[in-house]
């Protein structure tokens, strides 16, 4: 069944879409059918500039796996990062 | 007449909920007809390929299709749209009920429409297929593909938008509802179809429903993993079968 749920985080940061870099800051986050992907369920990520109107959307549809892999990747990279960088 | 039939397809214009200018995938089969016709609405994941795919498939078998993008007053692609439609919560069942009367509205005006017309859904979609069935007194047949929730047992779960539990709707319904589900589907679970078909029984109407082994949720999708080969030309069978039995 598709839900409505929806977990959305405020950011700060840029992403590069159709029309190149804008400013994002926010991302819904929710795992539900994708629009795209070959998957049944998929973890989707929408990033998008809420105080912009919304006008432009960058989005990601990630397996289960990949979306978990992710999340270790994002984790690691900040660590190693800020040991290098502070 | 060729043993495959044409069709044209088309993106229409609709007068939705509260005369709101939308639009709709419309498909008619080859020929002057006239011909019964189905209203299609959409999943969760909004206007996409697959609607538009089943839409064709109707028309194929004899039947006009019509798919209103219940999205429409977003901004943006289908996808977009529909991330929008998400991010607000989704659209209200008075929303839906009104858009999928504005493509009743236009069917009304085509030539080739016989004047009885089915609705089906998909997922959310057999959800609100469900409410339209008992709120739409000219709907002569509804099929509700694994429509979820129609049970909500917890009131706190009822919003503005959806304010009203589904299943009070049964006791409207005048026409015949045909139920497709899968038995390894977790909304509707096999228990949540049995408090369904419970309730349609107790209230006399006429309903048919089918229950697949080895199908889960949405297994009519030919694009997604869920796709059961077997279970769904079966299940479409029963569908063409149906409309066409209560629609020509």
């Amino acid at each position: 069944m598709c839900t409505y749920i929806v977990e959305t985080t405020k950011l700060m940061g840029a992403a590069k879409g159709p029309q190149g870099w804008v400013s994002i800051d926010t991302a819904n986050v929710y795992f539900d059918h994708p629009f795209h992907a070959p998957l049944d369920h998929s973890l989707n990520i929408d990033f998008m500039n809420q105080s912009d109107g919304l006008t432009q959307r960058i989005a990601v549809e990630l397996s289960a796996d990949s979306a978990m892999r992710l999340v270790e990747s994002i984790l690691a990279a900040l660590k190693q990062g800020e040991a290098a960088h502070f | 007449m060729s043993y495959y039939r044409g069709m044209t397809t088309q993106v229409v214009s609709i007068t939705g909920y509260q005369g709101d200018k939308g639009e709709a995938y419309y498909a008619r089969p080859e020929g002057n007809g006239p011909f019964g016709a189905v209203v299609l609405i959409h999943h969760m994941p909004g206007w996409d390929n697959w609607t538009m795919e089943a839409v064709r498939k109707l028309a194929h078998q004899g039947l006009i299709g019509i798919a209103p993008n219940l999205y429409f007053r977003e901004p943006g692609s289908p996808d977009d749209q529909a991330a929008k439609a998400r991010a607000d919560g989704g659209v209200s069942d008075d929303q839906v009920v009104g858009d999928v009367e504005g493509a009743l509205a236009f069917l009304r005006a085509q030539k080739e429409f016989n004047g009885k017309v089915g609705v089906m859904g998909f997922c959310s979609g057999g959800r609100h297929a469900f409410i339209c069935a008992g709120r739409i007194a000219s709907m002569k047949a509804i099929v509700d593909c694994w429509g979820g929730s129609l049970i909500v047992d917890d009131p706190a779960l009822l919003t503005p938008k959806r304010p009203i539990n589904p299943i009070d709707y049964a006791k409207d319904i005048q026409c015949p509802i045909l139920g497709i589900f899968g038995n390894e589907d977790k909304n509707p679970d096999p228990a949540q179809v049995d408090k369904i078909e419970a309730v349609l029984k107790s209230l006399g109407k006429t309903y048919s429903f089918h229950r697949y082994d080895g199908a889960g949720h949405g297994f009519f999708g030919s694009e997604r993993p869920a796709y059961r080969v077997e279970q769904a030309l079966d299940g479409w069978k029963k569908t063409y079968d149906f409309f066409h039995q209560h629609l020509d």
